[in-house]
């Protein structure tokens, strides 16, 4: 560990990145995470690392496809409207068993929108966006530091299932500043090897990376193979937060930048007497299911509060059932809502 | 002897004809035989007349064709 | 009369960096005749091993089974990016793509201009055949005016649909690209040339010269209605009109 330095969000992710060994970066300027791409401008020429500033959103998965196909652990940064070009790479990258790391710093939406926070893109992160029976991971971080907590467990993750891992950032997260202890950097000798990899047929009978099967009975084994791998995955790797949920008569299910105002809300809840708790999924998929549905079964009501029209909040309805209320407060257009806004939402649904 | 043959591998070969043209010895015509595609193979009409040349090796585009070429004497 | 092949010299077989698979091209397809061109250059220059080829979609999506090296599937047009990211990965690597004229002129088109535009230390092969194969004979960017297909059946009207496009000569416009020709293969004079320019062009990346690229205009019989024989003479008499041969950039 080292110094603490006081770092916008996408330049902890960007530098979280280079320490968990990015080889190559491609991306496209778009707001709100240009500093994502100047300090890998910077700082990756330095390192003798691959920088390119792409055409475009679509080149920029593309290349990144290409460059994990070679076997190198390699990423894109991008916002909403440019992660909507991404979707026909990002299904080609699931679909040929390959490890690349996405960041979406999630702007308002839909269409240009508007470059204030928001977290209207689970759906699209976390259902598909991308055509075919594909799942990527994706890490909902709350906090500068934990962007780079997460942006290093991405790497090893995606390279551990040979996955695509989305870290679902939003603007407001991208654009404060923390202090942060930055992650040491990983020992190179310590990468898992890719034998799958294209490095030159020297000595192996060729590798082809590609998700084509013209036999439907050779497709369907590519995808009972993709879900097995999603089953290991969602046993394994789900993650989430609870914070007073034991007696909680009232539980904010709520991820990212929300998740960090809720905690806010728990502690002035609960100095009214209000018995408020937080559950926060650090993994939005594989969606902390279980654990929700254990909650629901104590708390009387789920309260989702989202920055969206409630997509988080039908993860959260699958998940109770008929177990406890599942109530939505969200706010739209890069509006963030306050700690004052969502107790007052939380105090509606209590008796 | 000829100065040159060529074997064609009839499986591969789709009929398209093209070495036909291409042969400047008017070595090669349809055989007149379907191969198990059905495909009108090209076969060695005029043999005596190859000078192992090539030409329809080159051209030949699924690569059905192996040539020969008499070794030079002295 | 017998003649004993054991007794003569072997002067042309397939090359060794091709596989055994047959070829899914229909008969007469110029595809055919420029892979084995592919091969046979892979195994002059003795690079197979270290080549990673770049399959792009429409009629040669399966290009990564004809030949003895790692190849990786790129969505329709994204090829030049994908090579871009291999090639930036493993820069001692041989890297190519091939692509017809939806792949590289149309959907490709920005990919296809940008990587010759950073100078990717890339080759890139371009089947330039005027049509849409695999989807059923539709218009390509390089169809000729008055050209039928599927979806301009009575004819290219550039009214409508513009002008075939001369993507080589947009390309050679460029700084950074070493070579930049147009060949054919609708005989063996060209076909020979063809060979010389595709060697030349993996020859400047084996040297790190820079992006090369290779237009090759070539044939689809099927779509165009013709026969083979008959779509070689279409490239001859018509074909070269509008798209001219040789070479539009020479750095090497």
């Amino acid at each position: 560990m080292g110094e603490r330095l006081l770092l916008r969000g996408n330049e902890v992710i960007a530098e979280a990145a280079i320490r968990a060994g990015c080889e190559c970066y491609f991306a496209y300027p778009i707001t709100p995470q240009a500093e994502l791409l100047e300090h890998m401008a910077r700082e990756m020429p330095r390192l003798e690392r691959t920088f390119v500033q792409a055409e475009s959103e679509v080149a920029a998965i593309n290349m990144v496809y290409g460059a994990a196909a070679a076997g190198v652990r390699t990423m894109t940064s991008s916002s909403s409207p440019g992660i909507s070009l991404k979707q026909e790479g990002i299904s080609y990258i699931a679909g040929a068993n390959l490890p690349a790391v996405i960041v979406n710093v999630v702007r308002g939406g839909p269409g240009l929108g508007n470059i204030a926070p928001s977290q209207c893109d689970y759906f699209q992160a976390t259902k598909g966006g991308g055509h075919g029976d594909y799942r990527l991971i994706v890490l909902g971080p709350s906090t500068v530091p934990e962007a780079g907590e997460l942006t290093m467990l991405a790497f090893r993750l995606a390279d551990q299932y040979r996955i695509p891992v989305m870290i679902l950032a939003d603007g407001l997260l991208g654009q404060m500043m923390e202090p942060v202890e930055l992650p040491d950097p990983i020992d190179a000798d310590s990468l898992p090897d890719k034998p799958w990899a294209l490095t030159g047929a020297a000595g192996r009978t060729p590798n082809i990376v590609h998700s084509f099967d013209m036999d439907p009975e050779g497709l369907r084994q590519l995808n009972r193979d993709l879900q097995a791998k999603y089953g290991r995955i969602t046993d394994a790797e789900t993650r989430y937060e609870t914070v007073d949920t034991d007696d909680a008569d009232l539980v904010i299910a709520a991820y990212g930048t929300i998740a960090r105002i809720a905690k806010t809300v728990v502690r002035m809840a609960r100095a009214e007497g209000i018995k408020v708790g937080l559950f926060r999924p650090i993994t939005l998929w594989p969606f902390p299911t279980d654990a929700l549905r254990t909650i629901s079964g104590t708390a009387k009501t789920i309260l989702t509060v989202e920055m969206s029209a409630g997509q988080m909040w039908e993860d959260v309805r699958l998940a109770v059932a008929e177990r406890a209320e599942t109530p939505f407060y969200g706010e739209t257009g890069g509006v963030v809502p306050t700690p004052r806004s969502i107790l007052s939402e939380v105090k509606k649904h209590v008796r | 002897m000829p100065r040159g043959t060529v074997v064609i591998d009839t499986d591969r070969c789709k009929g398209c004809g093209l070495c036909i043209v291409a042969c400047p010895q008017k070595v090669l015509a349809f055989s007149g035989n379907l191969n198990k595609s059905g495909y009108n193979v090209s076969h060695m009409e005029n043999p005596e007349a190859c000078v192992g040349c090539g030409f329809c090796a080159l051209t030949c585009p699924d690569v059905a064709i192996t040539v020969y070429r008499e070794k030079p004497t002295t | 009369m017998s003649v004993d092949t054991a007794k003569m010299t072997k002067v042309f077989e397939r090359p060794a960096s091709l596989t055994d698979a047959r070829f899914t091209y229909c008969p007469g397809c110029s595809h055919g005749i420029v892979t084995r061109i592919i091969a046979q250059t892979l195994d002059e220059l003795g690079i197979a091993e270290r080549t990673i080829g770049i399959a792009p979609v429409g009629c040669s999506v399966f290009a990564y089974n004809w030949y003895h090296c790692d190849a990786v599937q790129a969505a329709h047009g994204r090829a030049c990016a994908v090579a871009t990211g291999v090639k930036r990965a493993r820069p001692d690597r041989i890297v190519f793509s091939y692509q017809g004229d939806g792949d590289f002129a149309s959907i490709g088109a920005a990919e296809s201009i940008h990587a010759a535009n950073r100078g990717e230390s890339i080759t890139v092969i371009f089947i330039n055949n005027q049509i849409y194969g695999m989807t059923g004979g539709e218009m390509a960017p390089t169809t000729l005016v008055g050209q039928r297909s599927s979806t301009t059946p009575d004819g290219r009207d550039p009214a409508l649909c513009g002008y075939p496009i001369r993507f080589s000569e947009m390309i050679a416009q460029l700084d950074a690209p070493v070579y930049v020709t147009r060949q054919s293969v609708h005989d063996t004079r060209h076909i020979m040339g063809t060979t010389k320019a595709i060697k030349k062009a993996f020859q400047n990346q084996v040297d790190g010269k820079g992006y090369s690229l290779v237009e090759i205009l070539s044939t689809c019989p099927t779509n165009w209605g013709m026969t083979p024989v008959n779509a070689n003479k279409h490239v001859a008499e018509v074909v070269t009109g509008v798209f001219p041969l040789g070479d539009l950039i020479d750095r090497g």
